[in-house]
């Protein structure tokens, strides 16, 4: 009897304390192989940086693969949200991916953010908080640039996928009330062998500059195969684009290429006076001393921002409630809504119920390929 | 479209091509003497392309640990079979073959990396690392189960595809790699520039063709494959014995896909998951060849390379579904054709 009494308040003892310490758990989907691989495994080194503790409050990641597959990534969030009951769900690496996530998040009311762009309408964004920079925020600095340079006319070249068309769509949104005239739109593959067919159709419509729409090295066979059919004039770039590897593979022949990236890709040349130094200077700093000199990119960075934007969040989210109830996801969600001038390592966010990326023209610099190294332009 | 571009794209479209036919007579080959399909072709022109970049970085490509830890699988394997079957005498040969002879590449490798200059010791050493991949492959997942069906044999295949692919992840990382030009001049001709390498590609390609229709008509490896692959039970009654075919055929597609690899690695960017998309296309020229016959799939793949340039050209954004849409009117058309053949049943 006695033992069957201790038993049973030792056991609500444990259940208690287990309650007590309100572990905030934050699940993760990302994709480090498959097709999204090379972007995939710096979205996941930076959680290697995050702290232990989210908000003050003790943090557990629980972190799914899913192989840059929308379907597993859907069955990732599906068992992340029901079984694991996250407060917050994170993720992932591609468009589909992330929009299949986004789409669960909403209809099971819970927190997200997103780590990639999502292919979703506002209003379907309740419950998601974009992290990365919208594509036409992006792309506009890069037409900005091409409008002050005189250009009449431009080629496009981009994968063939949701990334290809983004790039494409959110560049003619800015050049056609320029009246730019895009004369030649080619498509090609990460895994081709040649773009030849494609540049001989952009060189024989002459245009006066070419924007590529690939991201990583995927980027670098449409340039060489430019620059070695003589083609002199401006090659633009995306940020998906902006990375060491580029540089490499690209060797002397990708010299000049302008893109636009997020602040942190060359923070060191950044002025004092901007806010995004210091955050971006911290992180690189740690993240560079980990994973080797020269690995800073755009995606551990989305990361890092995201792991900043909860930790502003669940301070006012534990005021209203406990972890793990539904009262708290609520109560997550309207606190990240209501952040406000927090400085991540991309741009200065400002969520609203009508924004939920929340960034401005802070977020994006123009940077250039000079000595094989990607340079801030001034 | 003008003379210069038609030209233009003809280079192109002969370049690319001479690489799927290598590609399409290595699958046919595999295919014709063992039955499989062999989807993991392309991971060696991956895997020689990257490790030939990896070693004119100065590093250690991580292929080396696959092909020592393959020989040393293979080594375990086969001394439990000689053990099983008390044939004692055949340890030495296993251990020399699988376990010192990758070691003594991967030495080689070790001590060619740092020399990043020497290009012809690298291409050496990617040979001999990549070209045992293919007995070692063919060890372990092919010879145990040699007469299950040709379905069976399918889905092996693309097992070991993924087993591959996602060591190459491990080894070489998602981003990828381009290794320098063996010769960085171009010649002019006419209205073309053509580069060394291009020039590289196709005459490498026609010597290997030349190579290898020497082999099957003029020694007696080869027309042992030859008669493995007309018919099996028989090439047994004489005295081919099938695992020696089978492990021939692999280390013949492992060494053209080696040499794939090492020719287009200058001209394009390879990733880990490159090769099974260009293995993909020289599979639709062996299909053209019904899969069994070399001079037809040397034409398919050809055929493959035009429609490739000429719909990049065109239409870029529907260039992949033109060429892999290619494959139904050929099989429909060889469907109604060809007489439907039971897959034999042995034993």
């Amino acid at each position: 009897m006695n033992r069957k009494l201790l038993l049973a308040l030792g056991l609500s003892m444990l259940l208690s304390g287990g309650a007590a310490a309100q572990e905030i758990n934050i699940g993760f989907t990302m994709g480090t192989t498959g097709p999204g691989a090379s972007l995939g495994i710096h979205y996941k080194n930076a959680f290697q940086l995050f702290p232990k503790t989210l908000g003050g409050q003790p943090v557990k990641y629980i972190m799914l693969e899913d192989a840059t597959d929308a379907t597993i990534a859907a069955k990732n969030a599906r068992k992340l949200i029901s079984e694991d009951k996250v407060d917050a769900i994170m993720g992932s690496v591609s468009v589909p991916s992330t929009t299949q996530v986004a789409l669960i998040a909403n209809e099971t009311k819970t927190p997200m953010i997103a780590l990639s762009p999502v292919a979703l309408p506002p209003d379907k964004l309740e419950w998601v908080f974009v992290v990365p920079q919208p594509v036409p925020l992006m792309m506009s600095a890069i037409v900005e640039h091409m409008k002050t340079h005189n250009v009449k006319t431009w080629g496009y070249i981009g994968f063939t996928d949701s990334w290809g068309d983004l790039v494409l769509k959110a560049t003619e949104k800015f050049t056609g009330p320029d009246g730019m005239k895009l004369v030649a739109s080619e498509r090609y593959a990460r895994a081709d062998t040649s773009v030849t067919g494609q540049v001989l159709k952009i060189i024989a419509a002459n245009p006066d500059a070419v924007v590529v729409g690939g991201s990583g090295t995927g980027g670098a066979l449409p340039h060489l195969a430019l620059v070695e059919r003589n083609y002199k004039k401006q090659i633009y770039h995306n940020f998906g684009t902006v990375n060491r590897e580029f540089i490499k593979v690209g060797g002397k022949a990708v010299e000049g290429a302008i893109a636009s990236t997020g602040p942190l890709i060359v923070f060191e040349e950044l002025p004092a006076s901007n806010p995004i130094k210091a955050v971006a200077t911290d992180f690189v700093t740690r993240y560079e001393a980990k994973f080797g000199a020269g690995s800073r990119n755009a995606f551990a960075g989305y990361s890092y921002d995201g792991f900043l934007l909860l930790n502003a969040a669940v301070p006012e989210a534990m005021k209203k409630a406990k972890p793990g109830t539904p009262e708290f996801r609520v109560a997550l969600r309207d606190a990240l809504e209501s952040v406000k001038n927090l400085v991540g390592t991309h741009g200065v966010y400002n969520m609203t119920a009508k924004d939920h990326t929340g960034l401005d023209a802070r977020a994006r610099v123009l940077v250039h390929v000079q000595d094989g190294a990607w340079r801030l332009m001034k | 479209m003008t003379i210069d571009i038609a030209l233009w794209l003809a280079q192109d479209a002969v370049t690319n091509g001479a690489v799927y036919v290598l590609l399409a007579i290595a699958l046919v080959l595999v295919y014709t003497v063992t039955r499989v399909i062999f989807v993991p072709q392309g991971e060696f022109i991956s895997f020689a392309a990257l490790s030939l970049a990896t070693l004119q970085d100065g590093k250690l490509p991580g292929t080396v640990y696959l092909l020592v830890g393959g020989g040393i699988l293979v080594a375990i394997v086969d001394v439990i079979a000689a053990i099983r079957d008390k044939t004692m005498h055949r340890l030495p040969r296993i251990l020399i073959v699988n376990v010192a002879l990758p070691f003594l590449v991967a030495a080689l490798a070790w001590w060619t990396a740092p020399q990043t200059n020497s290009l012809l010791l690298q291409i050496l050493v990617t040979f001999a690392i990549i070209t045992p991949l293919g007995p070692i492959v063919y060890r372990l997942a092919f010879q145990p189960i040699a007469n299950a069906s040709i379905l069976v044999l399918l889905i092996i295949a693309v097992a070991v595809h993924y087993v591959l692919t996602g060591m190459g992840l491990v080894f070489f990382g998602g981003e990828g790699l381009r290794s320098r030009p063996f010769l960085d001049i171009t010649f002019p001709v006419g209205v073309l520039n053509v580069s060394a390498q291009s020039l590289w590609i196709v005459f490498t390609s026609l010597a290997l063709i030349a190579a290898l229709w020497f082999v099957f008509e003029r020694t007696l490896y080869g027309k042992a494959l030859r008669a493995t692959a007309i018919n099996r039970i028989g090439a047994r009654l004489v005295g081919i014995p099938a695992r020696f075919s089978g492990q021939l055929s692999f280390t013949l597609a492992a060494f053209i896909g080696a040499a794939s690899g090492i020719l287009i690695s200058p001209t394009t960017t390879i990733y880990y998951d490159t090769g099974f998309i260009i293995s993909l296309k020289g599979f639709v020229g062996a299909i053209i060849g019904g899969m069994t016959s070399y001079p037809l799939a040397a034409l398919g793949s050809i055929f493959v390379g035009f429609l490739e340039s000429y719909s990049s050209f065109w239409a870029s954004a529907f260039k992949e579904s033109i060429v892999f849409t290619l494959v139904i009117p050929v099989l429909l058309w060889r469907s109604l054709t060809s007489p439907h053949v039971e897959e034999d049943e042995e034993q």
